[in-house]
C-alpha cells in the first residue's frame, strides 16, 4: 500500500494528528541541526577555523537534548495511542532515526576536535582534497536521507543507500593514498593520522545516513532492509511502485 | 482472499457466502478459511457483518425469520448449510459465548452440567469430573470451588463470563465462537478472558468478534477486517497490524476517516 505523505493528518483524533506531526517536525529540526554540525565541522577542518570548530563542539549538546525530547514524545505516543500500521512504523522509524542523528552529531564533533587539535599543533594541510570530496558526498547523502524522510521518497532513499557504497570505496582509496604519504614522509604521520580520523568519522556519518534511508524504506513499505544487499533493496523498492 | 502464509490445517471454510435480511444484503460473497486451533479475530465498524458472519458458523441466523443464506460453510469437509444437518449437533460442535454473560438462574455447578444433563448424562461422578475440568479450563475453578452450589448470579461479570465459557467447553465443542466476550468487563477481567483464550486455543478453534482492536491484536493469530458486508483483508495478525495491504484496513486500524 503506497503511503501518502499527509496520511498522518487524517486521524479522527486531531490531537493524535498533532502528536505525529510534532515528532515529524522535530525530526526535521534535529536533522537540520546534525546537518549544520557536519557542514561546519568539514569547513572548520578545511579552513582551519577554530572558532567554527568550537561552535560545533558546543552545539552537540543541543542535538543530544533534542534526541531525548523526541524519544520522550515517541514513548508517550506508544503508551497513549497504541499506534498501528503506518503510524506505528512512523514512531519506530523516528526513534531509530534520532539515534543515528545523535551519532552523526558525535562524529561531527570528533571532526571538529581534530580541527582544533591540528590548529593548535600548527599542522599544514594535507589530504584535504579527500576530506572535501568525501565530505561533500556525505553531506549530500545526509541531505537526501532527510529529504527522503520528509517526503517519504523511496527512490531518493535508495539513492542514498547506493551512494554509501561509493563513499565506502572512496574512503578505502583515500586510506591507501594517505598511508603512502606517511611512508614517503614519516614527518607527516601526525597530521595524516588526524585526517584519517576525520575521514573515518565522515565515513561513519555516511553509514548513519544510509541507516536513515533504510528507515524510510521501512516506513513506506514495511520492509526491514537493514541486512539486505543492494540488489535486494532495489528489487524491494521497485516492486512496491 | 486468504492470508498468504496460511498453511495450517483448515477447520472452517466459508465459500462465497451471501446473507440477506429481507432484501438487504448483509454479507457479500465472503470466502475465507479459518485455521484449526488458532484464534481468528473479526474486526470492523458496527454493521459491517462480522457478528452476522460469526453467527453463520453455528447457524444462529436460522433463528431470524427474514434471514436467508446462500453459499457454503464447510466444517471438517461437510457443508453445515446442507439439508439434513442436525443443527443441535452442529451447535454442540460449535459453541458460542455472547457479549453479556448469560448464566442460567441456577447454581454454578448446574450451569456447567446443563449441557451434559440435556444429553442424558446422569452419573454424578462423570458430572463432577466434567464440571471441575471445565471450570479449570475456564480458569474459574479456584475462585468457585468452595461455592459450587451457590447461585451463578452471585458471581461478578467477569466470573460469569468465564462460567459461560466453562459451560460452552463442558460439552467438548471443536469451535468456540466469541461475540464481544469482554466488552462488558473491566480491564482486569478482560485480561483474564484474553489469557483464557490463549489457553483454549491449544484445544479449540476460536473465532472472536471484537470492537477492541488492541484486543484483536493481542489475542488473535489471524485477523479479518470487514466493511459493509465485504471481507476486505484477512491476514496474519502481525502483518495486518503493522503493514496492512489495503488502505481501508489501514484507515480503520489507525483511526483515520476513509
Amino acid at each position: 500500500m503506497v503511503m501518502d505523505i499527509t496520511s498522518h493528518t487524517h486521524h479522527i483524533s486531531q490531537q493524535y494528528n498533532l502528536e505525529l506531526e510534532t515528532i515529524r517536525t522535530h525530526l526535521s529540526e534535529m536533522g537540520g541541526m546534525a546537518q549544520r554540525q557536519v557542514n561546519d565541522a568539514i569547513q572548520s577542518l578545511i579552513d582551519a577555523d577554530v572558532e567554527r570548530a568550537e561552535q560545533v563542539v558546543r552545539a552537540d549538546i543541543k542535538v543530544n537534548t533534542m534526541e531525548m525530547t523526541i524519544d520522550e514524545e515517541c514513548v508517550r505516543i506508544l503508551a497513549r495511542r497504541q499506534p498501528a500500521a503506518s503510524d506505528l512504523r512512523l514512531v519506530i522509524a523516528v526513534t531509530k532515526a534520532i539515534t543515528d542523528l545523535e551519532r552523526i552529531g558525535d562524529e561531527a564533533t570528533k571532526i571538529a576536535r581534530q580541527a582544533i587539535a591540528m590548529n593548535k599543533d600548527g599542522l599544514a594541510p594535507r589530504g584535504y582534497i579527500e576530506v572535501r570530496h568525501i565530505g561533500n558526498n556525505v553531506a549530500r547523502m545526509l541531505q537526501d536521507a532527510l529529504d527522503a524522510f520528509a517526503r517519504l521518497d523511496m527512490d531518493l532513499a535508495l539513492n542514498v543507500v547506493q551512494t554509501d557504497k561509493q563513499v565506502d570505496m572512496e574512503y578505502s582509496t583515500a586510506m591507501r593514498e594517505l598511508v603512502t604519504f606517511m611512508i614517503e614522509d614519516p614527518r607527516s604521520i601526525t597530521r595524516v593520522l588526524n585526517i584519517m580520523w576525520s575521514l573515518r568519522a565522515l565515513e561513519r556519518i555516511g553509514d548513519h545516513a544510509r541507516n536513515l534511508a533504510q528507515y524510510v524504506i521501512y516506513l513506506v513499505n514495511g520492509e526491514d532492509v537493514r541486512h539486505s544487499n543492494i540488489e535486494e533493496i532495489e528489487e524491494n523498492v521497485n516492486s512496491k511502485e | 482472499m486468504s492470508p498468504t502464509a496460511l498453511v495450517e490445517p483448515i477447520k472452517l471454510e466459508v465459500k462465497n457466502l451471501n446473507l440477506y435480511y429481507d432484501q438487504k444484503r448483509a454479507l457479500n460473497g465472503v470466502s475465507m478459511k479459518i485455521p484449526e486451533k488458532k484464534v481468528t479475530a473479526f474486526i470492523g465498524p458496527s454493521g459491517c457483518g462480522k457478528s452476522t458472519l460469526l453467527r453463520c458458523f453455528n447457524r444462529m441466523n436460522d433463528l431470524v425469520d427474514a434471514c436467508r443464506v446462500e453459499g457454503e460453510i464447510i466444517l471438517d469437509g461437510n457443508n453445515i448449510y446442507d439439508k439434513g444437518v442436525d443443527v443441535a449437533e452442529l451447535r454442540r460442535q460449535v459453541g458460542m459465548v455472547f457479549q453479556k454473560p448469560n448464566p442460567f438462574p441456577k447454581s454454578i455447578y448446574e450451569n456447567v452440567a446443563y449441557g451434559l444433563r440435556l444429553q442424558g448424562v446422569k452419573s454424578k461422578r462423570v458430572l463432577d469430573e466434567v464440571v471441575e475440568k471445565s471450570l479449570r479450563g475456564a480458569a474459574l475453578w479456584d475462585e468457585v470451588k468452595d461455592r459450587l452450589h451457590d447461585n451463578a448470579f452471585g458471581l461478578s461479570g467477569g466470573q460469569q463470563q468465564r462460567l459461560v465459557i466453562a459451560r460452552a467447553i463442558a460439552i467438548e465443542p471443536e469451535v468456540i465462537l466469541l461475540d464481544e466476550p469482554a466488552s462488558a468487563l473491566d480491564p482486569i477481567s478482560t485480561l483474564k478472558i484474553e489469557e483464557l483464550i490463549n489457553e483454549l486455543k491449544h484445544q479449540y478453534t476460536i473465532v472472536i468478534v471484537t470492537h477492541n482492536m488492541q484486543q484483536a491484536a493481542r489475542v488473535s493469530d489471524y485477523t479479518a477486517f470487514m466493511y459493509m458486508g465485504d471481507l476486505i483483508e484477512h491476514d496474519l495478525t502481525d502483518t495486518l497490524f503493522t503493514n496492512p495491504s489495503k488502505k481501508q484496513t489501514e484507515d480503520y486500524i489507525t483511526g483515520r476517516y476513509g
